[in-house]
């Protein structure tokens, strides 16, 4: 991890982007969603969250982005002021032209030009004039991060936003977002199910369960990391326990013998 | 059944053989090039039958060459001109007014609560009455004017405008809203480049209702009352036993209403452009 060469006094090291302090959210009164969640992210810290479905890394998410005005709850949350969010869908407007939906809500007489560049950024220079639905799935993922990015964003959220794509588009994307994030050193929080994706792209993978922090990993594999190095895989296997998904057949076998008893 | 062919082609001079196996057709085949012209091309040509063999009697219905000598004549003397000016006055001013009425109720229903709250109630009772049935208060209230002929076009329009226009936006899907929230984008900024383009299919499918209304209305509001306009024509031509000029204004309303329409849909093409498909 490249380190900030202004960060000279220990003080300002200690500073955080987002910080989450006994965050609650609930839907119903059953049971909340999110128990007492604490998390920190720190400046250009690319932390992964993933977790089962309804285990609510979807709504930290959201109220991350603000988007839980109607959700119970409380708790404190610290963001910059400067966050995007990527969907699952790219959420482009249909009827915009591509660079229109990239420069969507920037202002300023250089928005376009901004817009022109984000879209050199993802390669999609010269579909500035196309419509959305002329794009291929990943050409139009690739424009919701030139959308997200244009607006040089402190902190980046990312609701699995390659889950809707092809193994091999999702691959390049990878390989695109880490490039990116490179450059743009935003801080990231990724949403993902993608126990694979979440150790390429991370520093920082945090297992979510029953709505609390339950395991927090830095990953330090370096900057190439392959499936086939042994650590990852170690890494890969601890993750899925973590998850409940034992990589051994037999145990699948058992529980669903449990089910059916 | 599966039938096998074999044939060459005669396109190229090699040996290529074009060979596969073919299932019988089911659905309807290829389309018959200008098919739509073809019935009523049939239809006319079945008029001009009957009335050359004296099999039609021109009381029932003038022969199509008297028809077109009376279209000629009425031209002539500025009568059909006089006429259709009036009528298309009517129809676009009723068109335009209830146009925007509607449009503007189904935003404002559409885009608060509040608005939904007192608008939506009226307008589905509204809805319940044939407008048509408002006529004898109209006349009432406004007399034997213009003004009474298009308020009656206008409040039939508003209807389909209004419905459509309000249902557009409410199937706006909720995840550009939500995007908007994301890009930090104002509420006038909002209604523009989410609200207005969003619902602008629905509003367009409203304007295709409104114009067959707005004529549907015209018609009505001519031939009750009116002094003036195609309707009046065909009304005193009726009186008369004038077959030909009836068809004539028939024909006007046709195009009339065709004109119209090719308007609403060249917008139409023009504006939803982001909606066409690759194929």
């Amino acid at each position: 991890m490249a380190t900030d060469a202004g960060l000279t006094t220990g003080q300002l090291e200690d500073r955080t982007a987002v910080r989450v302090e006994r965050l609650h959210r609930s839907f119903n009164e059953a049971g909340g969603v999110l128990n007492g969640l604490d998390l920190d992210i720190a400046p250009g810290e690319f932390v992964a969250l993933i977790g089962r479905s309804g285990s609510g890394k979807s709504t930290l998410l959201r109220a991350l982005a603000g988007l839980d005005r109607d959700v119970a709850g409380h708790g404190s949350i610290d963001v910059p002021d400067r966050v995007s969010v990527v969907f699952q869908d790219s959420r482009l407007l249909p009827w915009r032209r591509i660079l229109d939906n990239v420069a969507f809500g920037l202002r300023g007489r250089d928005a376009r030009r901004r817009g022109e560049e984000a879209l050199a950024e993802v390669g999609l220079a010269g579909r500035e004039r196309s419509w959305p639905h002329e794009l291929s799935g990943g050409e139009q993922q690739r424009a919701a991060l030139a959308r997200s990015l244009v607006r040089d964003p402190e902190l980046l959220l990312a609701d699995e936003p390659f889950g809707a794509l092809d193994a091999l588009t999702r691959m390049r994307m990878h390989i695109l977002l880490k490039r990116l994030c490179a450059v743009h050193r935003p801080s990231v929080l990724l949403v993902t199910h993608d126990v694979d994706e979440a150790i390429v792209l991370a520093d920082r993978v945090i297992v979510l369960v029953d709505g609390v922090v339950s395991s927090d990993i830095h990953i330090d594999l370096g900057e190439r990391r392959s499936p086939g190095d042994p650590r990852f895989a170690s890494l890969r296997t601890r993750l899925l326990a973590e998850l409940g998904v034992e990589d051994d057949h037999e145990a699948i076998d058992t529980q669903d013998r449990k089910a059916a008893s | 059944m599966t039938t096998l062919l074999e044939r060459p082609t005669a396109a190229s001079a090699g040996p290529v053989v074009d060979k596969r196996v073919v299932r019988r057709r089911l659905g309807p085949g290829k389309r018959i090039p200008f098919s739509l012209a073809i019935g009523p091309l049939l239809l006319v040509g079945l008029w001009c039958l009957l009335s050359a063999t004296g099999r039609l009697d021109p009381r029932t219905l003038s022969e199509p060459w008297v028809v077109v000598e009376t279209a000629r004549d009425l031209i002539e003397n500025g009568r059909l001109q006089d006429a259709l000016q009036t009528s298309a006055v009517r129809a676009f001013a009723g068109l335009g007014l209830g146009t925007a009425i509607g449009t503007l109720l189904a935003l404002v229903s559409g885009l608060s609560r509040v608005g939904e709250a007192v608008i939506d109630g009226p307008i589905q009772v509204k809805r319940a009455i044939p407008t048509l049935a408002l006529l004898p208060l109209l006349v009432l209230w406004l007399g034997i004017t213009e003004e009474m002929k298009i308020v009656t076009i206008a409040l039939a329009v508003m209807l389909p405008v209004y419905i459509h226009t309000h249902n557009g936006l409410r199937t706006i899907d909720g995840r550009y809203a939500e995007l908007a929230e994301t890009v930090d984008i104002g509420r006038p900024q909002f209604i523009r480049d989410i609200v207005l383009p969003g619902a602008m299919p629905g509003f367009l499918l409203g304007m295709r209702f409104a114009v067959t209304t707005a004529l549907l209305s015209l018609v009505v509001v001519e031939q009750i009352n009116a002094t003036s306009g195609i309707g009046y024509m065909i009304h005193l031509a009726s009186s008369y036993g004038q077959t030909e000029i009836i068809v004539v204004g028939l024909v006007v309303y046709a195009l009339l209403g065709l004109a119209a329409d090719g308007l609403v849909r060249t917008i139409e093409r023009k504006a939803l452009a982001w909606r066409r498909t690759l194929g």
